[in-house]
């Protein structure tokens, strides 16, 4: 499961300048935005570029853990359980800011940090249900067991989220719909201008190679760990 | 089927015999109540006040109940080697699981027969549209049971095991209590089931999907 450490170094390299350009096409590239009078807009927005990609990222590690979770169970090769290991921990991360920038994003437009709303409470119950994964993986010992019972709540935790979403649904949503509704405003003019889709594509790109490096890293780690006991098991 | 009926009324039996987990689980929710009871006494006389914090309430103290009740499901079966017994029996993984979950959801439903006459009379509430409440509680009760029963497998091995089961249980369970709690809300001011189709639904939905994948995952957690 070792990835080359060669190739561990080229994927933080290509990341690092991604990233930046992110950043800089967020405060420099990035026309103001105006309102329908043509008054300019709160920069809160920007942040905007940053939380959905982190949203999207979060959501495909939670993907990753499922997926890397049945595998286990299938094939019960510890390599999967190191992936879905690794995957939970970056994904927690991310759903962790997914809440904190969402947060402050609401703070700016609407007024308040937090209310109880379809979006921002399936965040929770994420970031929730991971936490509690990571919990469960410290409370046991056996790598065998602990690989295993992680699995089944990894499946099991996985397929709350999505419900948890439509049972929230049942609440009027104040979270602006970015996709299948208009977005912002009645007239639909927030996504649409290129400079603007530009931006999010770039951005989304950058965190998604972020994730994908942070992932690699911490695979490594662990199947350096694991190789580490093995030695001091061996010369025990 | 049959035999996981067997399984039920083995752990229903052995229940009935010492009364321990039921009482407890009784006394407790009857705490959460008092508490909450003691706690809101200023709005007690209010209906309108009372019937926003009823359903919160009940759940509250339904699932802090059944949380209770499970996390000696299967912590019970670890000692003496008795699921070792269990798994050697001939029948299906998944039978245990099925019987498991239909002892634990009589338990509950035990308790929260108990609790809502306590809750009537502290709360000096008058409950309408009881066979809407029935079905919500019947629903919500059953998918809490069926997540729970897994989780208490899973947890039953883990170190702090008592702990364990409400940090894994609890997030898990959101989208059914989000689901039960308004449902009893809308039975408990207007009363009418046509009212909460979609809460039903989804309660359905819910129940279907977990008893389900707990089926089909409970053998990973009692394999060894």
């Amino acid at each position: 499961m070792l990835i080359d450490r060669k190739k561990e170094k080229v994927l933080a390299i290509i990341t690092a300048p991604v990233m930046l350009i992110a950043i800089g096409m967020i405060f420099f590239y990035v026309p103001q935005m105006k309102g329908n009078a043509g008054e300019i807009l709160d920069s809160s927005f920007k942040i905007f570029y940053f939380h959905l990609p982190i949203a999207m990222v979060s959501y495909l590690a939670f993907t990753v853990v499922f997926i890397a979770s049945i595998m286990h169970l299938k094939g019960n090769s510890s390599k999967w359980d190191i992936v879905a290991h690794s995957a939970a921990e970056v994904g927690v991360v991310f759903a962790f800011l997914v809440l904190v920038t969402g947060s402050i994003w609401a703070k700016a437009t609407w007024g308040w940090y937090w209310i109880w709303e379809p979006r921002l409470t399936t965040s929770l119950a994420l970031f929730l249900v991971y936490l509690a994964y990571l919990m469960l993986r410290q409370a046991l010992e056996e790598p065998e067991k602990r690989a295993r019972l992680a699995a089944v709540f990894g499946i099991v935790g996985f397929i709350s989220v999505p419900l948890s979403f439509l049972s929230i649904r049942l609440w009027r949503s104040a979270h602006p719909l970015m996709f299948g509704g208009s977005s912002y405003g009645s007239s639909g003019g927030g996504l649409e201008g290129t400079s603007l889709q530009l931006t999010l594509a770039v951005n989304m790109l950058a965190f998604a190679l972020l994730f994908a490096s942070l992932l690699v890293y911490r695979i490594n780690n662990e199947a350096l760990k694991e190789e580490l006991e093995e030695m001091k098991y061996n010369h025990s | 089927m049959k035999k996981s009926l067997y399984i039920a009324a083995k752990d229903l039996r052995s229940e009935f015999r010492t009364k321990q987990m039921l009482n407890s689980m009784l006394i407790f929710s009857l705490i959460v109540i008092v508490i909450f009871s003691i706690s809101f006494g200023d709005v007690l006389s209010q209906t309108e006040l009372v019937e926003k914090l009823a359903p919160g309430v009940l759940w509250v103290a339904f699932t802090f109940a059944g949380t209770l009740g499970l996390s000696r499901s299967f912590a019970g079966e670890m000692e003496n080697g008795c699921l070792e017994g269990l798994k050697l029996s001939p029948i299906d993984r998944s039978s245990i699981y099925i019987g498991k979950t239909i002892s634990n959801a009589i338990l509950m439903f035990i308790v929260e027969l108990l609790t809502i006459p306590i809750f009537i009379v502290l709360f000096n509430y008058n409950i309408s549209g009881i066979p809407g409440l029935a079905l919500v509680i019947f629903l919500g009760t059953f998918g809490f049971v069926s997540v729970g029963t897994l989780l208490s497998a899973l947890s039953a091995s883990t170190r702090a095991r008592e702990i364990m089961l409400p940090v894994l249980l609890l997030p898990l369970i959101i989208p059914v209590i989000i689901p039960a709690v308004m449902a009893t809300g809308t039975i408990l001011t207007d009363g009418g089931i046509g009212s909460i189709a979609s809460e039903l639904r989804l309660l359905v939905v819910y129940d279907l999907i977990f008893f389900v994948v707990g089926q089909l995952v409970f053998e990973y957690t009692v394999m060894d």
